[in-house]
């Protein structure tokens, strides 16, 4: 199977990029193709990049509490060009009732603090297999 | 008889100290054979970079640790910058507060005065901290999120309405666009009728530590180095109770530094300021009394107190051999901290309160002039009145009725604190040629090599926690399955944006717009050439000129930031 490819993106104007940059080691020691955007991303700089870079999945950080408005963003820019098939995923400092809002409006699953990188590779890693098993 | 740190004297009935010595040694073999053939727990018994001893006796400290030591309020300043310590004057207790709109925070700032806080510390929103006005697109749904909402003075009156600025010192988290937000609260200050020579507090104003750690820049690092120095040489004439630069170690902490590395990354910052305002033609002793240090106070508790230890001891080495500093004042080294809100955790957040309780503990022990204690939900939204009142109430019960501020540094003398005080300024030395090595830190920050160390230190601490060699409480260890999650969330809702586009279109209808853009003119005159640009931004402040016109106008001439990208 190829190797899943994989864009960690910090939308907006949070400059916290620990998580970030953890996670983008993480994926990347757990054998996928990353890409780190860098920080100060607009939603478009990131959905350009997305398809340019044509990756399985998009992961955005926010600690912000800009997440209402950067995620749905996100989402709509990549549906335009027809890329439902993108995988948005991410976390941060999100109360729980704006990952259910988020999830509905069409993300997948969002992490908060503490989560071990272990879990978010495992999530990423079944939703591939899952996608893969469809497309064949 | 034998005395503290190795140093070993005559007894008084005629014994040879080197038999003390000796003993000494014999007794500490023979704990060592004991402790080797008992068992141990099977985890890292290590600080924030190190594994630690079992023990620690005098045979751990440097013979001159004793001559070195001093007393609170003498040179190096070990045990204390001020002779009195806090029996003279407790901390200032120190709430970093702002979110939603001017007015909101306003409110804020006057419930915690009401209960008893000493000192305001204003958190501004990201479009300020990136020097954007509410109404930029760049800063669409970021509008009063993460703290106040800041787009020019008319913004600033609304935030100290009520609030004599002759009377509290304040505090502002500012630093790619600090002197405006400065300029702004001068301005503001002025409409109360009180003059800058009058005024009190902080601005953060530290940009090497953005470009490491933070990330909230607006100018390439050398033109925003020279406002810094614009900011000591203005101050020191025209705001000489103003902390310029608040040099601080605590967004190194949080971005994944080891203790040793804040300690010695945040002093080579202050380091790098001295060099600039001495290169201007500066005297030391004319702005180093003004420059300030903000520490982050992190979970293992002696290392955060001999990082506070041997903070002083090396600032003021430095500042009298390697700068030639005169004045006492300018030696010492005055800072606020910040309980570590990277040690908080969202599972069970209730355990926050404890890890907070115990790091103020710490901040204190270590002598810290000032101090924020984070609150409970942090993790999870901005922090509610309640549990900025449990934080609040946090310091109070350590003030009031635990006696430790009884004794100046009461842990002096401890083998195992002066044994890692010393091996913390090592360390830091020990750094300190490093970041000669690759070319101090301007080019270490261009070379990204302080963000690769900081990065380095926080994928190896997540590497631990996962792999269960540091026990986090509640996450990796003690889970409690189906937490009910019962801590209300303070949410900003949209009006903040509303009322900011509203208040903005006014000033820009109100004010007198020849006048404003002819100040920027002339700002922008004064940054192409070598004059100080803050009057000239003060100037702008006054005339209702916006944060983002004032920005626009450095950048035409300074061109903005690019980060050197990787992980």
């Amino acid at each position: 199977m190829r190797p899943i490819r994989v864009l960690v993106a910090k939308p907006g104007l949070d400059g916290h990029d620990r998580g970030a940059k953890v996670v983008a080691a993480a994926l990347r020691d757990a054998g996928m193709e990353v890409i780190y955007t860098g920080l100060h991303q607009t939603p478009e700089m990131i959905a350009t990049a997305a398809i340019q870079e044509d990756v399985d999945v998009v992961g955005l950080s926010i600690l912000s509490g800009a997440h209402m408005t950067l995620f749905p963003r996100v989402l709509e820019l990549l549906r335009a060009q027809g890329r439902e098939d993108i995988l948005i995923t991410g976390g941060g400092i999100i109360p729980k009732e704006d990952m259910d809002a988020l999830h509905a409006m069409g993300t997948g699953r969002l992490f908060g603090p503490g989560t071990p990188t272990s879990e978010l590779i495992e999530y990423i890693k079944e939703w591939f297999a899952e996608q893969s098993h469809q497309e064949a | 008889m034998r005395e503290l740190f190795g140093k070993v004297t005559g007894t008084p009935d005629g014994a040879q100290p080197d038999s003390e010595l000796e003993r000494l040694r014999a007794e500490v073999a023979e704990w060592r054979r004991m402790y080797g053939a008992g068992a141990t727990r099977s985890i890292a018994f290590s600080n924030s970079a190190k594994e630690v001893e079992p023990l620690y006796t005098a045979l751990d400290v440097a013979p001159t640790t004793a001559d070195d030591l001093g007393v609170p309020g003498v040179y190096p300043y070990t045990r204390g910058i001020h002779p009195t310590g806090y029996r003279g004057k407790l901390w200032t207790m120190r709430q970093f507060a702002g979110f939603g709109s001017a007015h909101d925070t306003n409110e804020r700032f006057k419930f915690l005065l009401a209960h008893g806080q000493t000192g305001l510390s204003t958190a501004f929103d990201f479009p300020t901290l990136m020097g954007y006005d509410s109404d930029h697109p760049r800063s669409e749904g970021e509008v009063g999120k993460t703290g106040v909402a800041i787009s020019s003075l008319a913004d600033m009156e609304v935030l100290f309405d009520g609030i004599p600025l002759d009377e509290v010192s304040t505090s502002m988290t500012i630093n790619g666009p600090a002197p405006i937000l400065w300029a702004f609260y001068i301005a503001a200050a002025e409409k109360q009728g009180v003059s800058s020579d009058k005024l009190q507090g902080t601005i953060q104003n530290d940009i090497l530590k953005e470009y490491m750690a933070q990330h909230a820049w607006c100018f390439p690092i050398e033109p925003a180095l020279r406002l810094i120095v614009d900011c000591f040489e203005w101050g020191a004439t025209h705001a000489p109770r103003w902390n310029t630069v608040s040099i601080s170690g605590y967004h190194i902490r949080e971005a994944g530094a080891t203790a040793a590395q804040e300690l010695a990354f945040t002093l080579a910052d202050g380091f790098t300021y001295v060099e600039r305002g001495i290169a201007r033609g500066l005297d030391v002793d004319d702005f180093a009394p003004r420059l300030s240090f903000f520490w982050d106070i992190h979970n293992d508790f002696f290392e955060e107190i001999a990082k506070l230890r041997a903070a002083r001891r090396i600032w003021a080495r430095h500042l009298k051999e390697r700068y030639g500093a005169k004045k006492a004042k300018s030696l010492l080294m005055r800072f606020h901290s910040q309980t570590a809100g990277v040690t908080l955790t969202a599972q069970q957040p209730m355990n926050n309160v404890v890890r907070v309780a115990y790091q103020a503990l710490a901040a204190v022990l270590g002598g810290t002039q000032s101090l924020h204690t984070n609150s409970m939900d942090e993790t999870l939204a901005l922090p509610t009145e309640a549990a900025v009142q449990v934080a609040l109430r946090t310091q109070q019960v350590l003030a009031y009725e635990t006696g430790v501020p009884n004794v100046m540094d009461p842990l002096g003398g401890s083998y195992y604190v002066e044994a890692l005080t010393d091996q913390l300024e090592r360390d830091a030395e020990a750094l300190f040629a490093e970041i000669h090595e690759v070319g101090g830190v301007v080019a270490g920050l261009e070379q990204g090599w302080f963000q690769r160390k900081i990065h380095e230190s926080a994928a190896r601490q997540q590497w631990e926690i996962e792999q269960h060699r540091r026990v986090i409480v509640g996450v990796n260890e003690f889970v409690t399955e189906e937490e009910a999650l019962d801590i209300p969330i303070l949410k900003i809702g949209e009006q903040v944006d509303r009322e900011q586009r509203a208040r903005l279109a006014k000033v820009r209808a109100e004010r007198d717009n020849a006048l404003c853009s002819g100040r920027l003119e002339k700002l922008r005159q004064a940054a192409r050439g070598t004059e100080n640009t803050f009057p000239h931004i003060l100037d702008c402040a006054r005339a209702y000129c916006t944060l983002f016109e004032i920005r626009r106008a450095l950048e035409d001439v300074f061109g903005a930031y690019r980060e050197p990208v990787f992980f």
